[in-house]
């Protein structure tokens, strides 16, 4: 009798659930899992090596592509680990508005999730759900830096601009009557914190809508109750953070264990789960969205009233206003400087780390001195998570497999790099 | 039959022509004439609900983006002609000019043949579905089998489309399919079996007409008369089951678009197309059997409204909505949780609903005398 062998097969890259470019060899037995090993490395850009050959600031749009579902969170932390290496401190202001993009960045990244969640266990309606949502938020990102998803907008020292006093409109045309337009653009009369408080106070409803559709919904379920559980033992072994480590009830949160800019003033609850299973991290993830949604409530309150600068005026780091450059010698310089050589950052290494919608996403720089980085090393929460894959899926089936890589929340750029 | 139709519906002028063609054709082919006169018949009437079946499955498929759209906030296909309405007309021109990709290492013969295997019989069984009491291509007496019988061999079609590209995908889904499909049928049959022994009849003529009797049709409440009050749990163990018959949401792991793609991954073209239809004349007749065996088929819901075909095909419509509506809300079973919801849960409520309806019919208590 011919001896009975396992069935490998080849899971993406090419696949609708892949995430992206995720490519996993399967080895079957029947429809279960015997062995999962990813294979990573499909959208490798060198980003950690291109970083050494661009000035300081030039490597900021590159984290918006690294997970390019949460931009800027990225970003803050590679701002933050050029500003500890320099030793400026950022406007209460910049701080608050980079904590409200961070949290709007975070919804962002769990509205993405729950959508791509939802479809890969079948759930199709989520993802559209969950995209009228994100347009708003995108809406915000575009108000303040142009750009809708790498927006570039955290700069060491502080933040871009501050808050535009006026929304983008719509405009009529062909496909948009007056009246479409007019009420299209009602919450768009005011001011930019006007239109995002207009989304908070909606937003609370719009979780609870989700969650009716899948919290208790019975198929929902059965595909993720004690899938993938993990102990949380298991976890810190695993290095896994973020939502993954919540969901087997650590309470391990950078914002709260070491809190970075204003989070301390900020008032907020870390959800964690019980048995770390997938649908732990789900309940985690949902709760997560509607904490991101108070702390945004809570700077909208304190912007509102409190104006200020939101850059640096460290002119060796950030750029002086354009107003003065043109009637003082020195601002001229300082512009000059900055835009053909960079800032120049002091000798030495430093690793800061930011609570991303993933896990930890950490960034570990070099400097000699010189206006480009010595090394870069980034460290991304996907790629320690995928790791943990294999461990997962075993004895699991198929479409198990696809719960799994839609609970880690992959995204491959941050993974490849 | 041809004769006498055709001399109730020809308009005055032709008759004369007509019975000249008549007498021509009998004195041509002598004692064989009847014989050709009812071949033919035969093939029009065959034409006949092929021809409207065809559009219906293309306008289903239509119906289907169009709902799922307005319920996932979106607007659907609206770009070829008025609101869209050319759409699947486009999409089969498509289809039809794209290439058929045979892969390299498959049975060519099967790989081509699979999709007919699969197509037909879903074409068949509408043979003896009855549109309303005259209204039927054959009405044998035992229809409800015939049903039965054909639509089970569409399994094959599945499992040869998985098998001969030599692709580890479509093998997958196919293996699902084919498990899923024979378990599902085992409950759906249970099912059917309350429902003929309640009719006292195989024949689906029969089973309706029997849901026109009882204390609520006498008040004047037919729709209280149909089969789906009585047999409430058989009702909605029959629709479940249709669903995974179909391999629809939340049973459409033997696609499962996110998992494995499913069986008809290496088609292209065309061939990919007849999967498409088969999937959909299947659902649509899915839907035709819902409304016949349990809603009264093309009687009215009430005394004071005539019964008409139109009865018929606002029912099918009202259970394709369902199915649409099912899709756009749930998630998908994984495999062993179909299976267990197959033998552990339908199989053993309908035994046990089969045993209560004996029981029943048995009883002083009878309604179906």
């Amino acid at each position: 009798m011919a001896d009975i062998q396992n069935y490998t097969l080849n899971f993406g890259p090419q696949h609708p659930a892949a995430h992206g470019v995720l490519r996993m060899v399967l080895e079957l037995d029947g429809e279960v899992v015997q062995r999962a090993d990813p294979h990573i490395g499909l959208l490798h850009r060198a980003t950690e090596k291109l970083a050494e050959t661009k000035t300081w600031i030039q490597s900021v749009p590159y984290m918006d592509r690294l997970d390019y579902m949460s931009m800027m969170v990225s970003e803050h932390a590679y701002c933050m680990a050029i500003e500890r290496m320099i030793g400026i401190d950022v406007p209460i202001r910049a701080q608050y508005i980079r904590v409200m993009f961070d949290e709007i960045t975070r919804i962002l990244n769990h509205l993405l999730w729950v959508g791509a969640h939802g479809l890969d266990v079948g759930a199709m309606t989520m993802v559209l759900y969950a995209f009228r949502e994100r347009e708003d938020l995108v809406d915000c990102y575009e108000a303040v830096s142009g750009a809708r998803m790498h927006a570039a907008y955290f700069r060491p020292g502080g933040v871009y601009r501050d808050l535009p006093d006026t929304m983008p409109k719509y405009r009529e045309s062909k496909w948009k009557s007056a009246a479409e337009v007019k009420k299209l653009n009602e919450v768009r009369s005011g001011t930019f914190l006007d239109f995002l408080q207009d989304f908070v106070s909606r937003f609370p409803n719009i979780v609870d809508e989700y969650e009716t559709l899948l919290t208790d919904n019975r198929i929902w379920k059965q595909r993720l109750v004690n899938v993938g559980v993990v102990s949380p033992e298991r976890a810190l072994q695993l290095g896994f953070t973020g939502p993954m480590l919540r969901g087997s009830g650590i309470a391990w949160d950078l914002r709260k264990k070491q809190s970075y800019e204003v989070y301390d003033r900020l008032d907020f609850d870390i959800p964690v789960g019980v048995t770390g299973d997938c649908y732990d991290r789900y309940l985690v993830r949902i709760e997560e969205m509607r904490q991101s949604n108070r702390i945004l409530q809570q700077c909208i309150d304190w912007l509102r009233v409190n104006p200020g600068p939101v850059i640096s005026d460290n002119h060796k780091v950030a750029s002086p206003l354009r107003a003065n450059m043109k009637s003082n010698m020195e601002e001229l310089i300082h512009h000059f400087k900055l835009c053909t050589e960079g800032m120049h950052v002091p000798e030495g290494q430093v690793y800061s780390a930011v609570e991303h919608p993933k896990g930890e996403f950490g960034i570990y720089a070099i400097s000699d001195g010189a206006n480009k980085p010595y090394r870069l090393k980034i460290r991304s929460p996907g790629y320690v998570h995928l790791s943990a894959m294999d461990e997962l899926v075993r004895g699991h089936m198929i479409a198990d497999v696809v719960t799994m890589v839609g609970t880690i929340d992959i995204v491959f750029g941050e993974i490849d790099r | 039959m041809m004769v006498e139709t055709l001399q109730q519906l020809l308009p005055g002028f032709l008759i004369p022509h007509f019975n000249w063609a008549m007498q021509l054709g009998q004195g041509i082919f002598g004692d064989l004439w009847p014989s050709i006169l009812t071949a033919v018949w035969t093939v029009i009437k065959v034409m006949l609900i092929i021809a409207p079946l065809l559009l219906a499955v293309a306008y289903a498929t239509f119906a289907e983006r169009k709902v799922i759209g307005w319920m996932q906030v979106r607007i659907g296909p609206n770009r070829v002609g008025p609101w869209g309405l050319f759409q699947p007309l486009a999409d089969g021109l498509k289809v039809l000019l794209k290439e058929v990709v045979v892969p390299a290492n498959a049975d060519k013969a099967v790989f081509l043949l699979a999709p007919l295997f699969a197509f037909a019989p879903a074409l068949i069984a509408w043979a003896v579905i009855p549109f309303n009491e005259f209204l039927v291509l054959a009405n044998v007496n035992a229809s409800l089998l015939f049903v039965m019988a054909v639509t089970s061999v569409s399994v094959y079609g599945i499992i040869l489309a998985g098998w001969s590209p030599n692709s580890k995908y479509a093998f997958l889904g196919s293996m699902r399919s084919a498990a899923q499909m024979i378990s599902y049928e085992v409950a759906m049959g249970l099912s059917l079996v309350v429902v003929l022994m309640i009719s006292n009849s195989l024949n689906l003529v029969d089973i309706v007409k029997v849901q026109n009797e009882g204390r609520f049709a006498d008040m004047g409440l037919k729709f209280l008369s149909w089969n789906w009050l009585p047999l409430l749990p058989m009702f909605v163990v029959y629709v479940i089951s249709i669903f995974a018959e179909c391999n629809r949401a939340p049973f459409d792991l033997a696609e499962g678009e996110s998992e494995i793609i499913g069986y008809h991954v290496e088609y292209s073209g065309m061939s990919f197309a007849v999967f498409q239809l088969a999937e959909y004349s299947a659902m649509l007749m899915g839907c035709t059997l819902v409304s016949l065996l349990f809603l009264g088929g093309w009687l009215s819901p009430v005394a004071f409204l005539p019964d008409s075909i139109l009865w018929l095909f606002l029912k099918i419509f009202s259970v394709l909505i369902l199915f649409f509506w099912v899709r756009a809300t749930f998630p998908r079973y994984r495999y062993d949780q179909v299976m267990r919801l197959g033998w552990k849960v339908l199989i053993p409520v309908s035994l046990i609903w089969l045993a209560v309806v004996a029981c029943w019919m048995l009883s002083p208590w009878n309604i179906w005398k």
